[in-house]
């Protein structure tokens, strides 16, 4: 039987209509399916108590404070990093230039890396060779920063959330027209106060867009921080960059994983789910509507 | 005209400068002290340096405790054995026995596994959706797939890795009736969710840049729109199609904690797609944590994580040469 051309069409397209809506069906039944098992047991108190009873019950408080302290101090480091190289690549060095090919280059390759090896380099760098020195020089005697803490970790976050930002900022900053740089310039400023008064105002949300995608990542990311820092559980709060803290997706990982009792803590690890994918949810949804509007505001322009 | 010197000017160009340089610095560190930690594997300097006590690198994650694992917690003897390098291709992975063994195939095979059933689910559905979203979407199907796959692309791997523990692998078991409740195929399952983004949007950035002239002889040809979509349009975009897959590839390749998570983790050298497996990443991910530094087990793991830079660096680059170089010489030309 020869099927007629419309018959064969409409089956090409309902195929390929039915391989769309089916990623769109996975986001809403793996949301759905979060929502509807945790909602019910995040409370105030889960929200703002440490785990209790072995983590079989308690809250998830440490956890998040761990996954706030973790994300600010990336940032810290992760964001200005970032954007210098940025600023570097597109306003110092001539785009089609060596360098800036061999840097773009490099930042493209790290984001392909991994996240895991991030991870062995945190450990092989940070703690087995920073560390080291650094303790071999300060306290002699004493296991003081060659050991996992919340500072290699967020360093190791910031390197892996790197090209994030590196790439969000330049594609801000080429959408600054030349012709402002160029009436700055004819006007006498000189090149680092056209980029300050003129090319970095004018990419702030670009910025901005880069830093929330840079936390998300870094908020949802287990792999790097498994034995750079993350700690399975801690009577208190991490209060020295070289302690160790409890972490959002680490919770989440250990308590389906290694949990004394799985189907007791079911309702926790549900509820802490939620919290992390309601938490990176947030955060991508801005930076999506951050740079819709930015587009948008520069269409009118 | 000679520039005039400012000094406040140099100093702040030579620190934008540096900072740049600092980011290239440690992208080229990071090449240098994953490879570092493992050199000494193949130099003959590594051996066993220190006894170990319990070492509980041999426990499950996932509940899969049933299935047959390598070996169970042994306390070992102080000795010392010279590495060779030839041990790696051994078929056995039990790095915490009597007498350790590292060969790497069983870990090879099981992030093949892994990675062919999520290729081979999210390569046509990633393809196909952007086909869809590209030639035969209305407008609002259009606007409303992208900030979905990015929501997509934007859950963490934990909440997949949960997700496919909890809900997929229950329901995959009863579907088809599989002898462990977490398999490869479970996890390639689970994989396919974090690589559909990929595909689709590379393969979506391939679409839209055929060139509009191509699909208007087609149409004034006399050709339907399904007949330009899939006879004209999809050829023309194949470089970055596979490119495409190859970035694929190299995510659910070097992808940790979703694996760790479902495919219930044991060394397995077997050609079933439905038993347990152990990958490369995972086994990183399980077993850094308990071992000892500088002993053979913590190089060889970190020879693997050299293995997965070098593969998804080489993928990185095949991607690009195919986007850059075939598709767009191929655009030029018509």
């Amino acid at each position: 039987m020869k099927l007629s051309k419309t018959v064969t069409g409409r089956i090409v397209v309902g195929f390929t209509a039915f391989c769309a809506f089916s990623a769109v069906a996975a986001v809403a039944w793996i949301m759905g399916t979060i929502i509807w098992g945790g909602h019910s047991h995040i409370s105030w108190a889960f929200l703002s108590q440490a785990p209790t009873e072995g983590m079989t019950e308690g809250g998830i408080f440490p956890a998040i404070f761990g996954t706030f302290l973790l994300v600010v101090i990336m940032s810290l480091v992760g964001v200005p990093v970032g954007t210098i190289t940025a600023i570097y690549l597109s306003e110092y060095v001539n785009r089609e230039s060596k360098l800036a090919q061999i840097i773009r280059f490099a930042v493209n390759t790290l984001s392909g890396i991994p996240a895991i090896v991030f991870g062995l380099f945190g450990l092989g760098f940070f703690i087995q060779f920073t560390g080291k020195n650094l303790d071999r020089v300060f306290s002699p005697d004493a296991l003081h920063w060659a050991q996992p803490n919340i500072l290699w970790a967020s360093l190791t976050m910031a390197l892996l959330t790197l090209p994030v930002v590196i790439v969000s900022v330049e594609e801000a900053i080429k959408t600054v027209p030349r012709e402002l740089r160029e009436a700055s310039l004819a006007l006498g400023a000189t090149r680092w106060q056209t980029i300050r008064r003129v090319v970095l105002p004018g990419s702030l949300g670009g910025i901005l867009t880069g830093a929330i995608l840079a936390v998300s990542r870094g908020a949802g990311e287990v792999a790097p921080i498994l034995f750079t820092g993350a700690a399975y559980f801690l009577p208190q709060l991490p209060t020295h960059f070289s302690d160790q803290f409890m972490e959002l997706g680490y919770h989440v990982f250990i308590m389906t994983t290694q949990s004394t009792d799985v189907e007791k803590t079911l309702p926790i690890q549900y509820a802490t789910t939620l919290v992390l994918l309601a938490l990176t949810f947030t955060l991508n949804f801005s930076a999506i509507a951050l740079r819709a509007r930015l587009r948008r505001r520069r269409m009118a322009a | 005209m000679k520039k005039r010197f400012r000094p406040g000017e140099f100093l702040i160009e030579r620190s934008i400068q540096g900072v740049a340089f600092i980011s290239l610095l440690f992208i080229c560190l990071i090449f240098v002290f994953v490879f570092r930690e493992a050199v000494p594997l193949f130099t003959g300097k590594a051996d066993v340096v220190t006894a170990h006590e319990e070492v509980g690198a041999a426990e499950t994650y996932g509940e899969d405790a049933s299935a047959p694992l390598p070996q169970a917690q042994q306390e070992l003897e102080q000795k010392h054995v010279p590495f060779r390098a030839a041990a790696l291709t051994a078929k056995d992975w039990q790095p915490v026995s009597l007498e350790p063994k590292y060969g790497l195939w069983p870990l090879l095979v099981g992030s093949l596994k892994v990675t062919f059933i999520a290729l081979l689910l999210a390569g046509p559905i990633g393809i196909f959706a952007a086909l869809y979203t590209s030639t035969f979407a209305p407008k609002w199907a259009r606007e409303g797939m992208k900030p979905v796959i990015e929501i997509l692309a934007g859950f963490p791997s934990v909440v997949v890795g949960f997700f496919a523990l909890v809900v997929l692998a229950s329901i995959l078991q009863n579907l088809f009736g599989f002898q462990y409740r977490l398999n490869a195929f479970t996890g390639g399952v689970a994989m396919a969710l974090a690589v559909v983004p990929i595909v689709y949007t590379v393969s979506e950035d391939a679409l839209a840049a055929v060139p509009k002239a191509l699909t208007e002889a087609s149409l004034a040809l006399g050709a339907t729109r399904w007949e330009t979509a899939l006879f004209i349009v999809l050829p023309a975009a194949t470089p970055g199609i596979f490119a495409a897959m190859i970035l694929g590839f190299g995510r659910a390749f070097g992808e940790t904690m979703i694996v760790l998570m479902a495919t219930g983790n044991a060394a397995l050298l077997t050609p079933s797609l439905t038993d347990p497996v152990r990958t490369l990443s995972a086994t990183i991910g399980a077993e850094m944590a308990e071992v000892v530094f500088g002993d053979i087990h913590y190089r060889v793991l970190f020879f693997i994580g050299a293995l997965l830079f070098i593969i998804s660096f080489s993928l990185n680059a095949i991607a690009e040469f195919f986007v850059r170089h075939r598709l767009m010489k191929r655009f030029k030309g018509a």
